[in-house]
C-alpha cells in the first residue's frame, strides 16, 4: 500500500515536472517576441526593455529562467494578460469554479442516470427495454455536442422561450461572487429573494448541463451494461446460482461490487472527452468558464494567458486522473495494472 | 474419388468471411455499413456529383428554403446560404473534407501508435515505464487544449488540427497495441518463435500483428468518429479549417449569423456531421458484437 501510494507520489510529481517544464518552453515556441510571450507587456522603450528583461530573469541562462518561472507560479504571480493586462491568477481564480461545477453537475448526473440504467438493462439483457436503452446510448454518444447545444438553443430558447440562452444567472440578482460557486453564493449573500435566485440560477444550468451529461451518461450506460453482463457469466456467479441464490442476492452481493470496479478507471479516461466538450458547451452558452475563457485567449493570440491556462487545466485533468487511478489500485490490488472496462 | 475427409463440414469460412456472415446478421448494423459506404462514396465522388460549383454565388437566389419548403425550389435541393450558394454541393464537398481529413488521421495515428505500442510492449525495465507512464499521461490531456496549443504556435488551418488531433489520437493505440503484445508474448507460440530464432520484430510482425488487426479496427471505428467530432468541433470553434476550405463544422459556425432566418443552415450540416458519426459507431458496434460471437462459437 505504502509503495504503491510512493509510486504514484513519484508519477505526480514527474508528470507535474514535464507539465511546467513544457509551459515554460511554449514562449520560445510561439510567434512573436519572447519578452511579450513571457511578461504580456509590449516594451514602449529600450530602457522598459532591458528593465523587464531583469525582471524576468531573461538576461540570464535557461536555467535561471526556468527557476524564476517555476518560484513566480509558486508564490502566485502569473504575470498579465496581453490583451488588457488584467492579473491571470485572479482572472483563473474567478472562471476555474464556473468549469467545476458544470463537470461536477455532468458527472454528477451521468452517475445518477447513467449506472443505474446500465445495471437494468444489462441484467435482463435482450428485452425491449435493454433494446431502447442501447438505441438511446449509442445515438446519444453520436451527437456531436455544438450541434445537440445549438439545437437545444433553436428549440428552448428561441422558438419556446422557457430557458434563458446564455450566462450562469441574471444579472438582475446582485449576487457577489465570492467562492465562483453560483449555488454557494446565493446562499451566502443577503439578497431578499432568494429562492427566485435559485430557480434563476437552476434555469441556466439545466441546457449546458443537458448538452454535456447527454454524451457521458450514454457513455456510462453502455460500459455499466458490458460490465455487469461479463460479469453475470462468471464462474462465481454460476457457482452462487447452484447455491440457490435468488437473483437480487447474488447482484447485490457479487454482481454489483465486481462490475463496478472497472467502470472507475472509465472515469479517468472520460475526463478528457469530457472536458473538451465542457470548453466547446462553455463558449457556446456563455458560461464564463476557463474553456470559453481560453478559447477567448485564442482568438486574442493572448499567449501569456494560453500559457497559464493550459498549464492549470492540464495540470487539473491529470492529476485528477492519477488520483483516479491510485484509488483503483488502492481498492483492488490484486489487478496488475488499472484495467478498464470494454464497450 | 471419395477423400477422406476429418470435419463435416464441407466448407470452411475463412475468419474475415465468419465476421462478415456475422455482421450480416444484425439488420441496424448493415444499415450502418450502408450509410458508411454512401459516405464514403460522396467523400470520394463530390466532384462529379455535386449539381454546382460550391463557392459559385448566385446573387439571385440568397437564403432559399429546402425544396421541400413552401418557397424551396428543386433546382436547389437543400437551398443557398446567405451568399446564394447551393447547400447540396457544399454539404457533399464538407463531407469530403471532414470524412476524408478524419480517415487520412486514423490511418496515420494507427501506423504511429501501433509501432510505438509494440516498441513499448517489447522494451522493459527502466525505459518502457517511462514511455509507458509519458503515454498514459498524453492520453488524459484534452484534445482541444492540445489544438489550442498547437494553433497558437503554428496559427489556424486544417493541417493545424489535424496534426493536434493525430497527436491526441495516438496514445489509445499506443497503449492498446502495448497491453495486447505484453499478454502475447508470454503465451507459448511466441516462445516456439523465440526458440527458432526470430527476432522481436519478426516476432511482432508474423506471429503478433495477425492476431490484433481486428482489435487495431475495432478501435480505429471509435477513433474515427472521435476525429470526426473533433475536426468539425474545431471548425466550429474557428480553429480548423478556415473559409475557402469547405468544412461541415465550419459551415455551422457561418450559419450561426443567419439562424433566426434560416435554420435549415443548422440543422442540416449537423445532422450529416451526426449521420456520419452514428454510421461509424453503428458498425463499430456491429463489428464488436460479431467479434464477440465468433469467439463464443
Amino acid at each position: 500500500m505504502i509503495k504503491l501510494f510512493v509510486r504514484y507520489i513519484n508519477l505526480m510529481v514527474a508528470t507535474v515536472f514535464i507539465l511546467v517544464f513544457l509551459s515554460f518552453l511554449l514562449p520560445f515556441l510561439f510567434p512573436g517576441d519572447l519578452l511579450t510571450n513571457v511578461s504580456g507587456i509590449v516594451a514602449q522603450s529600450e530602457e522598459q526593455r532591458l528593465a523587464l528583461e531583469k525582471v524576468y530573469h531573461l538576461d540570464k541562462s535557461i536555467f535561471h529562467q526556468f527557476v524564476f518561472y517555476v518560484e513566480s507560479l509558486i508564490n502566485g504571480s502569473w504575470g498579465v494578460s496581453l490583451s488588457d493586462q488584467a492579473n491571470l491568477f485572479a482572472e483563473i481564480e474567478s472562471a476555474v469554479p464556473a468549469t467545476l461545477e458544470l463537470v461536477a453537475y455532468a458527472i454528477i448526473a451521468s452517475i445518477v442516470i447513467g449506472i443505474p440504467i446500465g445495471f437494468i438493462s444489462g441484467l435482463k439483457n435482450h428485452n425491449s427495454f435493454d433494446f431502447s436503452v442501447v438505441t438511446f446510448s449509442i445515438v446519444g454518444y453520436s451527437f456531436p455536442v455544438f450541434w445537440l447545444a445549438l439545437i437545444f438553443i433553436t428549440i428552448f430558447c428561441l422558438q419556446l422561450e422557457w430557458l434563458p440562452i446564455s450566462g450562469r444567472i441574471d444579472l438582475l440578482y446582485n449576487v457577489p461572487m465570492d467562492t465562483g460557486f453560483v449555488f454557494i453564493d446565493i446562499a451566502r449573500s443577503s439578497i431578499e429573494n432568494k429562492s427566485a435566485a435559485y430557480m434563476d440560477a437552476l434555469h441556466h444550468m439545466i441546457l449546458p448541463t443537458t448538452s454535456v451529461a447527454i454524451v457521458t451518461t450514454a457513455l456510462f450506460i453502455r460500459f455499466t451494461r458490458r460490465s455487469i453482463m461479463d460479469v453475470m457469466e462468471k464462474d462465481y456467479i454460476v457457482a452462487a446460482k447452484s447455491r440457490g441464490f435468488t437473483q437480487s442476492q447474488i447482484f447485490f452481493k457479487h454482481g454489483l461490487k465486481n462490475a463496478l470496479l472497472p467502470i472507475l478507471p472509465i472515469l479517468a479516461l472520460q475526463l478528457s472527452t469530457l472536458i473538451t466538450n465542457v470548453m466547446i458547451i462553455e463558449t457556446i452558452f456563455s458560461w464564463p468558464g476557463i474553456g470559453r475563457w481560453l478559447i477567448q485567449a485564442i482568438y486574442q493570440q493572448d499567449y501569456p494567458a494560453i500559457r497559464i491556462g493550459m498549464l492549470v487545466v492540464s495540470l487539473f485533468v491529470m492529476s485528477l486522473t492519477i488520483t483516479i487511478e491510485f484509488i483503483t489500485r488502492a481498492i483492488d490490488p490484486a489487478r496488475e495494472r488499472a484495467e478498464s472496462a470494454a464497450l | 474419388m471419395q477423400r477422406f475427409n476429418l470435419y463435416q463440414e464441407e466448407y470452411h469460412p475463412s475468419p474475415l468471411i465468419n465476421i462478415w456472415l456475422e455482421f450480416k446478421r444484425s439488420h441496424i448494423a448493415l444499415g450502418g455499413f450502408v450509410l458508411l459506404v454512401l459516405f464514403l462514396c460522396i467523400a470520394v465522388l463530390a466532384p462529379l456529383l455535386a449539381p454546382y460549383d460550391p463557392h459559385l454565388q448566385n446573387t439571385n437566389a440568397i437564403l432559399l428554403p429546402p425544396a421541400w419548403e413552401p418557397n424551396g425550389t428543386i433546382s436547389h435541393l437543400l437551398g443557398t446560404d446567405g451568399l446564394g450558394r447551393d447547400v447540396f454541393s457544399r454539404i457533399m464537398y464538407a463531407c469530403r473534407t471532414t470524412f476524408g481529413s478524419s480517415l487520412l488521421i486514423i490511418a496515420i495515428s494507427v501506423f504511429i501508435g501501433v509501432s510505438l505500442g509494440a516498441l513499448a510492449g517489447v522494451l522493459s525495465g527502466v525505459r518502457s515505464s517511462v514511455v509507458n507512464h509519458l503515454f498514459d499521461s498524453i492520453m488524459s490531456i484534452p484534445t482541444l487544449l492540445i489544438a489550442i496549443v498547437i494553433v497558437a504556435i503554428l496559427g489556424t488551418g486544417l493541417f493545424n488540427a489535424m496534426l493536434a488531433i493525430t497527436l491526441a489520437l495516438i496514445p489509445q493505440f499506443v497503449h492498446q497495441t502495448r497491453t495486447h503484445v505484453r499478454s502475447e508474448l508470454q503465451k507459448d507460440y511466441v516462445l516456439l518463435d523465440r526458440l527458432d530464432g526470430a527476432s522481436s520484430m519478426r516476432v511482432f510482425v508474423y506471429s503478433i500483428l495477425p492476431g490484433m488487426v481486428e482489435l487495431i479496427v475495432v478501435q480505429a471505428t471509435i477513433a474515427l468518429s472521435v476525429a470526426i467530432i473533433d475536426i468539425s468541433a474545431l471548425g466550429f470553434l474557428g480553429l480548423g479549417a478556415q473559409d475557402p476550405t469547405i468544412e461541415l463544422g465550419a459551415m455551422l459556425s457561418l450559419a450561426l449569423d443567419v439562424a433566426y432566418v434560416a435554420p435549415w443552415l443548422i440543422i442540416l450540416p449537423g445532422m450529416c456531421i451526426f449521420l456520419m458519426i452514428l454510421s461509424i459507431n453503428v458498425v463499430g458496434e456491429g463489428l464488436r458484437s460479431a467479434l464477440r460471437n465468433r469467439l463464443h462459437h
